[in-house]
């Protein structure tokens, strides 16, 4: 089964892709989504029959050299099975959304064919994502890797016609060539002291590695550490953590359907996926985790501020799916691996659906993006808006406080990492950065939400009087995600952020009874116990505490981690945080967009540089422009100007036109035709052949 | 003894009176009408000794008091020079007859022309080598001015024998300098007073003279100068048998004096031959890229592969033996399949030897112009075809004898020769409209050769045809 749901959306690619001339473009299209649908049955069959227990199926032995063997092999475990329905259900709608989005796109002229090769795309997209998440090794990852970083270079510049995407395709592919960079080091750096590819031997090397200097760019390393960084730096760029996260705003000019399945869903948190895979090293790396925890907080923080003033309505998306993306780094940092998956998993529903409920929203304008130019669009698309309505609800995190669960989607598992990052470290800086973040979550996403739909039409008048609701083959991915972004939180809390014992049997990690650690901590979180998990009964004392080595089950967490079960009993104020942080900037959304629709201007009046600096968006393009971009274009046109034009083609140049048409003519000259000439040419080189002779042969 | 003498020199014997008994008949009977009959017959004879030369021959059998040796070596060299004759003699029979030039002495002056070659490849002294090289050159001056009523070929035969004469005068001069200070002719005698490092100054100068007159026959630069002018001025069958069977027979000769006779004295000849190598390459290269006529270009292709052979030779080594005879067996199967084409360049009935009358010639002949190609890629060295194989060979031979600049000018040179075996290409393929169309050809036998030659280039990446093998073993008699 798994086997199927890994091939069918090849199957579909390799269809869409070569045969559509065959079957035709409508049948093509059928066919992958068909196809996707399948392997997404499966894989919610998969996933809820899964009992916990890795399994591994071998598909084919890849790459044997040397003591070099990596096998081509499913590694079936909880984590997998959670990629596998969030990839394929949100690829599946997406391909029926595209459906509708694609029809007529104002891109391509009459009678071109474009949409098997998008269905096409996205099929080998979600191939190669599959790919990575069932890998049982690092080299077949690096493929899945390096094969969603391809299908993403395309679905970008799937509008190759527009300059910009094209850029923008350029831009996200080297961007993340720099992370590859890093990705590919730690694989090789795992190869040389571990000897071996494989999740297995890596894992259970983990405590080993912990205790092992390597030496490496001119100093000595921990060799965990050092991994577990290089590691993150692939993590960095895929998932446009800060300072590699230039691309994923620009890649906003891909259609919007590729949006909310690559930019949203799946492939920007292969790197959470990927830390979380690799939680048996990351344990022994206390060093890298902190540095992953601070990056994850300060990108959630950054990209929250420069959402504020963002006016292309993808754009707010995309930074709020960077800043995400920082919650979920935050919570793999501080050793939460569950929670981190948690909120992977319901950030995917609601992100695309907001995603898919934008696309909506551009669709019924005639593709015009800048929200400044919508407006009271509520009634005009009432679908679009319930759906849209409920994603903001789902980001924002709005549920009943205290309860931990009862509520939409994004409340239960961000309200889980904030606890967590504040159960690691009290008071610190993660912490605030979340918390702060959340307000600023709230306000843009209101923000959005106000000056699309509340309000009056702005822009052109033409636009709003044609605006309409979008197709059915649209509205019902939206339908079936909203499902998702409201219960997908509290259905599986407890699975992700239940009970320890909870979590392991969910996650197939072996525990055991009561540690004292366990025991102390319940002393004092007594009074909060019920608050945090409701469902635990407050009679029963015993708590429990993952065991087993590094490897066993689908995530693992050390000895002296107890983040999950402390972040049970923070503070209530700490709980409340989350909650309070998401009124205030609803409420300031509110005054600034509905009470008081001047109050932004003056706001922008007021504080100039700053509103300059974030719409800029922190002038991180222009700092890497002027710092790389810049002397790398330099160094280029250099090489390739003097040292590729002059040196190289003007040495051939000149041999070839020159100098070869030179002796050429000479040689002709000297085929005078006349015998005597001969009869001299041979004289001389006998001389030649003499002189040579007596000066340097044998004869001296 | 003279009993067994003559049984190891019996295939040159039977040639011989089988070409003194042809012309006899031919004189005394129906003359020119017995000359396509002739033209069979002598390839049939060739054939005969081709195999009977390579199933029969065993061992190393010095007769005539070691003047004459009959080894792997020479029964390598011989085969192939019987089949190349024989292929080529085949291939002119129509049109020889066309052109009215097939007269009863051309079978009879090609059969004394291999009988000469025959017996220089055997030769174990100087004499015999000279005897070998005169008897061979003599019907090959004749050959040359064939076309008696064509001022052109006359010349090409008269320029041909007064600078072949010229060579042999210095070939000759070199052979009694050697014989004076080494108090004998005989290359086993030789070799022993050519001591590394202690040869006297007066033996080498006689080895120089010997390479020069040698080079000539090879036509190495700056020996070659006859070369363009005869290509152009003989029939095209004589061209292409000048461009085979000679070619094989000096370049083995070479060989056999260099190692044979002065075997002992590698470091000092070895540096001359690198030099008429490198220079013979560039020349090649360089002259043949101004030619129009597409036999002058052969001319100067065939200099520029004579460059690759000698390369071989220079090494000094089995493998450079080995390779140069791998080389030349590869060369003298492009060159017929060639020479095949060109012989089919016709308009009108009259012969065209400009390349620009191939303009476009993919269009009209796919097959054949595909077959061009391949031959024109495989001699430029274009893998897989088996040219670069032989390039490869050489190459490797000489960077193992540690001549790296000679492989790396080797290298230069191929690139540069490129462009005009890459021009005919694309005429035949991208050219323009030409003004005149040739003539389709309907000569099976020339259509067979293109093909086979084409056929080999290609398949004979597999394994070379098992030549490597053969050629090692040649190699190994010679080189001790």
């Amino acid at each position: 089964m798994e086997t199927l749901i890994l091939f069918a959306p090849l199957v579909g690619a390799l269809i869409g892709g070569f045969g559509w001339r065959l079957t035709g473009e409508r049948a093509a299209m059928w066919i992958t989504t068909g196809l996707l649908f399948v392997a997404c049955a499966f894989s919610w069959i998969v996933f809820l029959t899964h009992d916990g227990v890795t399994e591994k199926i071998q598909l084919l032995r890849w790459i044997e050299s040397g003591s070099l063997s990596t096998d081509w092999a499913i590694r079936m475990d909880r984590l997998t099975a959670i990629m596998l329905i969030v990839i394929t259900t949100v690829s599946a709608l997406v391909h029926l959304y595209s459906f509708g989005y694609m029809a007529d796109d104002p891109q391509w002229k009459e009678g071109e064919s474009y949409k098997p090769r998008f269905f096409a795309y996205l099929s080998f997209f979600t191939f190669a994502m599959l790919m990575l998440v069932t890998s049982d090794n690092l080299v077949q990852m690096f493929f899945g890797w390096e094969g969603v970083g391809v299908a993403s270079y395309l679905l970008i510049g799937f509008y190759y016609r527009k300059p910009t995407a094209n850029a923008a395709a350029i831009k996200a592919f080297v961007v993340n060539r720099v992370g590859d960079f890093g990705f590919a080091l730690g694989i090789f750096g795992l190869y040389y002291l571990t000897d071996s590819v494989k999740f297995d031997d890596i894992f259970a090397a983990a405590p080993a590695l912990a205790e092992t200097t390597v030496h490496f760019l001119w100093a000595d390393w921990n060799a965990a550490n050092l991994i577990a960084v290089l590691l993150f730096i692939g993590a960095m760029g895929k998932s446009a953590q800060l300072f590699l996260h230039t691309w994923l705003p620009d890649a906003m000019e891909g259609p919007t359907p590729v949006s909310a399945l690559i930019h949203a869903a799946t492939m920007v948190t292969a790197g959470v996926f990927l830390v979380c895979r690799m939680s048996p090293l990351m344990e022994y790396a206390p060093e890298a985790t902190a540095f992953i925890t601070i990056l994850g907080a300060t990108t959630a923080f950054v990209a929250a501020t420069i959402g504020l003033v963002q006016n292309d309505i993808k754009r707010v998306i995309a930074y709020s799916t960077m800043s995400q993306l920082g919650y979920m780094f935050v919570a793999a940092g501080v050793g939460a691996y569950s929670v981190a998956m948690f909120h992977l998993f319901t950030h995917a529903f609601f992100k695309a659906m907001l995603f898919l409920g934008a696309g909506s929203v551009i669709h019924a304008m005639h593709h015009e993006q800048d929200m400044r130019n919508y407006g009271g669009l509520r009634k005009k698309i009432p679908y679009t808006f319930a759906a849209m309505l409920i994603g903001t609800l789902a980001i924002t995190g709005v549920g009943i406080p205290l309860t931990g669960w009862i509520g939409f989607a994004g409340f239960a598992s961000k309200d889980a990492v904030i606890e967590s990052a504040f159960a690691a470290d009290p008071m610190g800086y993660a912490f605030w950065m979340l918390v702060i973040a959340a307000l600023f979550t709230s306000f843009y996403s209101w923000r959005l939400m106000f000056l699309t739909f509340f309000g009056k039409p702005r822009g052109d008048k033409h636009t709003h009087e044609h605006a309409h609701e979008s197709p059915m083959v649209m509205l019902v991915p939206l339908g079936v995600l909203a499902v998702g972004s409201i219960f997908a939180g509290a259905i599986w809390y407890s699975s992700f952020f239940g009970k320890t014992n909870e979590i392991a049997s969910f996650f197939g990690v072996p525990y055991a009874e009561a540690s004292e650690h366990g025991e102390a901590k319940d002393d004092h979180g007594e009074a909060k116990d019920d608050h945090a998990a409701p469902k635990d009964d407050k009679k029963k004392k015993t708590s429990y505490a993952f065991t087993g080595k590094p490897g066993e089950g689908a995530i693992y967490t050390g000895k002296d981690n107890h983040v999950i079960h402390d972040a049970h009993y923070v503070p209530t104020w700490v709980k409340l945080s989350p909650f309070i942080a998401m009124v205030i900037g609803f409420l300031m959304a509110m005054c600034f967009y509905i009470w008081d629709p001047k109050m932004p201007k003056r706001t922008m009046e007021h504080n100039r540089p700053l509103y300059n600096f974030l719409l800029n968006k922190w002038y991180f393009d222009e700092l890497y422009d002027a710092i790389f971009v810049k002397p790398a274009s330099m160094i280029g046109r250099f090489f390739w100007k003097r040292g590729d034009g002059d040196v190289i083609d003007g040495t051939l140049n000149g041999v070839a036109m020159g100098i070869v048409p030179f002796f050429t003519r000479l040689a002709g000259r000297a085929q005078s035709g006349y015998i005597f000439t001969y009869a001299f040419a041979m004289v001389i080189g006998i001389l030649v052949l003499v002189t040579w002779m007596t000066f340097s042969g044998g004869a001296q | 003894m003279i009993q067994a003498d003559l049984n190891i020199i019996m295939p040159e014997i039977i040639l011989s009176l089988f070409a003194i008994g042809a012309l006899l008949g031919a004189v005394y009977t129906s003359k020119d009408k017995m000359g396509p009959m002739l033209v069979w017959a002598t390839a049939g004879v060739f054939l005969a000794l081709a195999l009977w030369i390579g199933v029969n021959g065993q061992g190393t059998n010095p007769a005539f008091g070691g003047m004459f040796v009959d080894d792997a070596f020479s029964r390598f060299a011989k085969v192939a020079i019987l089949l190349s004759s024989a292929a080529v003699l085949v291939m002119s029979q129509e049109y020889m007859q066309r052109k009215g030039l097939l007269r009863f002495e051309y079978p009879v002056l090609v059969a004394l022309s291999v009988v000469g070659m025959m017996v220089m490849v055997s030769a174990g002294d100087l004499m015999t080598l000279y005897m070998g090289l005169e008897l061979q050159s003599l019907a090959l001056y004749v050959v040359a001015s064939l076309r008696r009523d064509s001022a052109r070929s006359t010349e090409a035969g008269l320029k041909y024998f007064v600078l072949g004469a010229l060579s042999s005068g210095l070939l000759l001069y070199g052979a009694s300098l050697t014989y004076g200070f080494a108090g004998t002719t005989l290359f086993s005698g030789i070799i022993q007073t050519a001591t590394e490092g202690h040869t006297s100054i007066g033996l080498l100068f006689g080895l120089v003279f010997i390479i020069a007159g040698l080079a000539f026959k090879v036509s190495a630069v700056p020996f070659h100068m006859w070369t363009p002018d005869v290509y152009e001025g003989s029939p095209t069958p004589v061209t292409a048998f000048f461009a085979t069977a000679p070619k094989i027979a000096a370049m083995a000769l070479f060989a056999r004096v260099l190692h044979d006779a002065f075997g002992s004295a590698v470091s000092d000849w070895s540096q001359i031959i690198a030099l008429l190598s490198v220079v013979s390459m560039f020349l090649g290269a360089f002259a043949a890229i101004g030619q129009t006529n597409i036999k002058r270009l052969m001319a100067f292709s065939s200099i520029a592969h004579m460059g690759y052979a000698l390369m071989g030779l220079a090494a000094g080594t089995v493998l450079g033996v080995q390779a140069m005879l791998v080389y030349m067996a590869i060369y003298v199967t492009m060159n017929i399949g060639t020479f095949a084409f060109i012989l089919s360049m016709q308009k009108d009935g009259q012969a065209v030897t400009d390349i620009g009358s191939l303009n476009q010639y993919a269009k009209r002949e796919p097959g054949k112009a595909l077959a061009m190609l391949i031959l024109l890629f495989s001699m430029a060295g274009v893998p897989p075809m088996v040219g670069f194989f032989g390039k490869f060979y050489v190459l490797r031979a000489a960077y193992d004898a540690g001549l790296a600049w000679l492989a790396i000018a080797g290298v230069i040179a191929s690139v540069i020769g490129a462009y005009y075996y890459l021009r005919i290409v694309f005429y035949m393929y991208f050219g323009e409209v030409p003004d005149e169309t040739l003539d389709k050809s309907h000569s099976p036998v020339l259509w067979g050769f293109l093909m086979a030659s084409a056929a080999i280039m290609v398949l004979g990446l597999v394994n070379l045809f098992g030549i490597e093998g053969a050629a090692a073993a040649a190699a190994a008699t010679l080189v001790n």
